[in-house]
């Protein structure tokens, strides 16, 4: 055995300090190679607003850890919705958005892109297409929103494939004219899919309802908040010292 | 004016010339060709797809779905998915391993000279240095791929994410050419330029990890090239210079080598050597054939 070894030592002709010398040297590169690699994809990995993930998708930093950028989910949609992301645009290079302005999600019966997904980035327990979370709708611009001025639009209350449960048009009374009603689009967060279909058929040149990641459109409040079930807290158990 | 000059010094120096005298064209670059059509046939497997609606292959070297039922995956993508801390589906394992198991059968490396896209940019790089006659600059050493191979798992551990995906040259070009995704292709042209200018062969047999994770596979497997031979060998030095690792060559052509099998699993099987080779010393072989199996490999030769 030592026979061998020292017979290997001498055919690469490598002793004990070069190997040392070396090893040290390359751990440097490497070191410094990593710090390289972990800035850069840092420094991408934020999510553009307006790129929102495929359906099923984990939470952006576990999505980043499991997908593995094959584009199978790409294929297996049937209306071009998904794209793979390009270098400085939209998402991490490689992983898969769609942009609801152009293409919105049609939320298939039977979701194709999750399973297609090989590894898991894709939530396979989602079996409802409407259960998933893309993102929220947000009507973000009441002051260019037809309806908020008081016409009736309500294409964004059309389209959406959960009409009357993800938007509901709330009736107000119109102060400016003083005998109508205002039919204002109202987006339930609970049901909301994050399709896009809202944004999609939005007849402003801009449109005035997005869909924005979750993260970006709901706030959430605080562990210590008492008042975040306000309609199932008693007064009892208030008194009681707040053990929801 | 100069390029007179060229053609003269061409003719005369041509490289491989004997064996292009010896075997014909063809026989003198029929690995060559092979492997390029082998290389753009996988991309084109790949293509078809979304160009023609033949799903055959659908995904790309990541991950991929052979006919609607085989998964295969990318075992460097699959062991950062692990390492980062993510279970994925049972395709994606599933995947990795039937790839391992395919790559250990036909000799691991045979990915990096067979149907890696990044191989024709380095070969390129290879052959315009030749051409150039671009003097060997710095020299960097050959195991800082394993080096690499490790930061790329332990980065994952580090940050939560698969870092490498980043940048890993060997997918862009499909996501290129399959989904449009072509402005990663940088990366492809900083490769090329540091194999021309900085230093010889220096992704593919220096620095790329999925190289030298297949290397590893490579180990077991029984396809190898034999310097059958070797004492024919003249010492034109022209397996030398065209060999992609050419240290694998040095323990067959030693004179009183006994053991004809480049055991190396760098060898990426490209069979150049065989191609530009005018006294036929190499040739493609079985390890364990009989004449070779009667002994066991020396963990000094793998």
């Amino acid at each position: 055995m030592s026979k061998a070894n020292s017979k290997s030592a001498s055919v690469s002709g490598i002793n004990r300090r070069q190997f040392l010398a070396t090893t040290a040297k390359a751990s440097c590169v490497m070191g410094m190679v990593g710090l390289g690699l972990t800035t850069v994809a840092t420094q991408s990995r934020q999510l553009d607003p307006f790129a929102i993930r495929p359906p099923g998708a984990l939470a952006e930093d576990d999505f980043l850890s499991a997908c593995v950028r094959c584009g199978l989910c790409v294929e297996a949609c049937p209306y071009d919705t998904l794209k793979l992301a390009r270098w400085f645009e939209g998402a991490a290079t490689g992983t898969p958005y769609f942009t609801a302005r152009t293409i919105p999600c049609e939320m298939c019966d039977d979701i194709p892109c999750v399973k297609a997904c090989p590894s898991g980035s894709l939530d396979h327990k989602l079996d409802n297409i409407d259960d998933a979370k893309m993102g929220i709708a947000v009507l973000i611009d009441e002051k260019n929103c037809l309806n908020y001025r008081g016409l009736r639009c309500d294409v964004c209350y059309r389209v959406c494939p959960l009409i009357d449960k993800a938007i509901t048009l709330e009736l107000q009374r119109n102060e400016k004219s003083g005998h109508h009603a205002m039919f204002l689009p109202t987006i339930n967060p609970d049901v909301c899919t994050g399709c896009g279909k809202c944004e999609h058929a939005c007849v402003t040149e801009q449109a005035v309802i997005k869909v924005l990641p979750s993260h970006i459109a709901l706030g959430k409040s605080a562990a210590h908040d008492t008042y975040q079930h306000t309609e199932e807290t008693t007064l009892e158990m208030l008194n009681k010292g707040l053990s929801l | 004016m100069s390029n007179q000059h060229r053609t003269a010094t061409k003719s005369t120096t041509r490289f491989a010339q004997a064996a292009i005298e010896e075997l014909g064209w063809w026989r003198s670059h029929r690995f060559l060709i092979l492997r390029r059509l082998s290389q753009l046939g996988v991309l084109s497997l790949f293509a078809i797809g979304p160009f023609f609606g033949l799903w055959l292959f659908k995904g790309n070297l990541s991950s991929s779905l052979l006919l609607d039922i085989i998964p295969l995956s990318d075992p460097l993508v699959t062991l950062q998915v692990l390492t980062s801390g993510h279970w994925p589906e049972l395709s994606l394992l599933l995947g990795a391993i039937i790839l391992v198991g395919i790559y250990a059968l036909l000799g691991g490396r045979v990915f990096c000279s067979w149907v890696c896209p990044v191989n024709i940019i380095t070969d390129v790089a290879s052959w315009a240095r030749r051409k150039l006659s671009l003097p060997r600059t710095s020299e960097i050493p050959q195991n800082l791929r394993y080096y690499m191979l490790t930061l790329v798992l332990i980065l994952p551990i580090a940050t939560g994410f698969t870092v490498w995906e980043w940048v890993n040259p060997v997918p862009i070009v499909y996501r290129a050419l399959l989904f449009g995704a072509s402005s990663g292709l940088w990366v492809l042209v900083v490769i090329f330029l540091l194999d021309t200018f900085v230093v010889e062969r220096a992704w593919c047999s220096h620095l790329c990890p999925t190289g030298a994770l297949f290397s590893l596979v490579g180990k077991i497997s029984p396809i190898k090239i034999a310097a059958v031979r070797a004492d024919a060998c003249n010492n034109c030095m022209d397996c030398f210079s065209v060999c992609p690792e050419r240290q694998v060559l040095k323990p067959v052509l030693k004179k009183g080598s006994t053991q004809p099998l480049i055991l190396d699993s760098n060898c990426t099987l490209c069979g150049r050597c065989i191609d530009v080779c005018a006294p036929r010393v190499f040739q493609y072989e079985n390890r364990f054939k009989s004449k070779y199996s009667n002994r066991i490999p020396l963990k000094v030769e793998s």
